[in-house]
């Protein structure tokens, strides 16, 4: 990783976690167990962890996911000296109100307890879709207009009689609070993004190993790397969000 | 010699070091990928004449509707572009939306549809020659415009509409749905479809600001800059698409 160091390195990397229900199959575990094993190798910055369409899935399999989600937010909070000592800031990037409420206490609690530090940001996007992102970020950002917190005043419309501009869209996005994505990495060879991060990977590099989640690993983060400093001249100068 | 200055040679060395290991790193990687792209030159050749049996029969009916991002740059080489197209056709793939960045595609969306020939301009003409000619193509021409400022007008006429009904004394909650916005959208004229395939003729892989509202489930697929477009990498591309099983989150 030294030497990967000398050229440019990626401020924000993406991850889509899939694989884990095929993890299950391969190595003939219980259900659930693949999600555990691919947990325990989370350690990135945007990770997608539960899609609004997953609650498409049998109940039991939805309640375990949240009971584990529930679980680990928990363990984190226990361990809070080492979130601190690593000054790491977390982020649920969620449409909150769809989340079972104990889990949801949990990951307000863990934003509260973790708003403080700086050095690195992890957001985990759960019960999330890149669209439902969009219609909210509309929705907040006529509130917005209309109670004057975005505008000198108040008001319904604007002076050219649209309702919302672009920029208070942008500005109203869940993932408004940190950089685009500069890598895109989606586990077990998948190539599409599944309504994850649609309007903010213009100029993502998008990377699908072949590994499933739980077996991705460190050299998997490295060629994604490779391949981004690779393109970096070409990334360099599309435009992003700063 | 001074123990600070020492350090600090030796800190340049090991800098130095590094820096080659880097080097040494990315010229490796580059020449894998210059072998990488012989064997897949000599591959695209055996499948493009049919030596390879496998992708002969593509199942081209699940490729419902196919886009292609173009870096703005290769698009002015419109030759490429009707070549990859009348590809496209062979194959039996009947509607393409064409992507960059700049609009390049979309400036020459009537000269393209015409050396074509035999093809029509989504929006414009009637998809009817669609359903009657084997081989009549359905041309959209997109561009960055249609992305993201697309959904701020969608969102305008969303807003309006509610304004208007609340004025009109039948109050709700603002609380708008995709589908909505799904119908805003093709209100206002960017309802083509989603496509189910993406295909990327460029440096690296990425989407380039293709209208992120179409995007939701297509196979994003890397191909090549267009000048080293091949039919047989084309073929393969499309081959391994129909081969994808999409659950949709479930």
């Amino acid at each position: 990783m030294h030497v990967l160091c000398t050229g440019p390195i990626p401020a924000h990397i993406a991850f889509i976690m899939d694989g884990n229900r095929r993890y299950e199959k391969k190595h003939n575990m219980e259900a659930g167990g693949g999600h555990t094993a691919g947990f325990l190798a989370l350690m990135y910055v945007t990770v997608y962890a539960f899609s609004i369409d997953n609650f498409k899935r049998p109940a039991a399999e939805v309640n375990l996911l949240m009971n584990l989600m529930r679980d680990k937010i928990e363990d984190l909070l226990r361990e809070e000296s080492v979130i601190s000592q690593y000054g790491i800031r977390i982020y649920f990037i969620s449409n909150l109100k769809l989340l079972e409420e104990s889990v949801r206490l949990a990951a307000e609690r863990a934003m509260r307890a973790t708003a403080n530090n700086s050095n690195a940001t992890l957001l985990i996007c759960v019960a999330y879709t890149s669209t439902n992102e969009i219609i909210h970020a509309v929705e907040k950002s006529y509130k917005g207009q209309l109670d004057g917190t975005c505008c000198e005043e108040a008001s319904s419309e604007m002076g050219d009689g649209s309702m919302v501009r672009l920029a208070e869209v942008e500005r109203h996005l869940y993932m408004s609070v940190v950089p685009d994505p500069d890598i895109i990495i989606r586990s077990s060879g998948e190539s599409r993004l599944s309504n994850f991060l649609l309007w903010q990977t213009a100029n993502t590099l998008l990377c699908a190993p072949l590994a499933l989640w739980p077996e991705m690993g460190f050299k998997d983060l490295c060629w994604a790397i490779i391949n981004f400093q690779r393109s970096y001249s070409y990334l360099e100068k599309k435009p992003k969000q700063a | 010699m001074d123990p600070r200055l020492q350090a600090l040679e030796f800190w340049n060395i090991g800098n130095l070091v590094q820096r080659l290991l880097w080097h040494i790193v990315h010229i490796v990687v580059s020449l894998w990928y210059s072998l990488a792209g012989l064997v897949q030159s000599v591959e695209s050749n055996l499948i493009s004449k049919g030596v390879l049996k496998g992708y002969d029969n593509l199942e081209i009916g699940k490729v419902k509707y196919l886009a292609l991002v173009i870096e703005s740059e290769d698009a002015r080489r419109i030759f490429e572009v009707i070549e990859l197209l009348q590809w496209l056709r062979s194959l039996g793939v009947k509607q393409v939306c064409l992507y960059d960045v700049n609009g390049v595609l979309k400036q020459s969306k009537e000269v393209i549809a015409k050396l074509l020939g035999n093809a029509s301009l989504f929006g414009v003409d009637s998809v009817e020659d669609l359903k009657c000619d084997e081989k009549h193509m359905m041309l959209e021409f997109a561009s960055i415009s249609d992305g993201k400022e697309a959904v701020a007008k969608a969102a305008n006429l969303l807003l309006k509409r509610f304004k208007s009904e609340n004025a009109a004394g039948v109050q709700k909650d603002m609380v708008f749905t995709e589908q909505d916005m799904f119908d805003a959208l093709k209100s206002i004229g960017y309802g083509a479809p989603d496509p189910d395939l993406l295909l990327v003729y460029g440096p690296a892989r990425c989407h380039l600001g293709f209208p992120a509202w179409r995007l939701r489930y297509t196979e994003i697929v890397h191909m090549s800059p267009l000048k080293h477009k091949k039919r047989g990498a084309l073929m393969k591309a499309i081959y391994k698409f129909t081969t994808v099983r999409q659950n949709y989150g479930k």
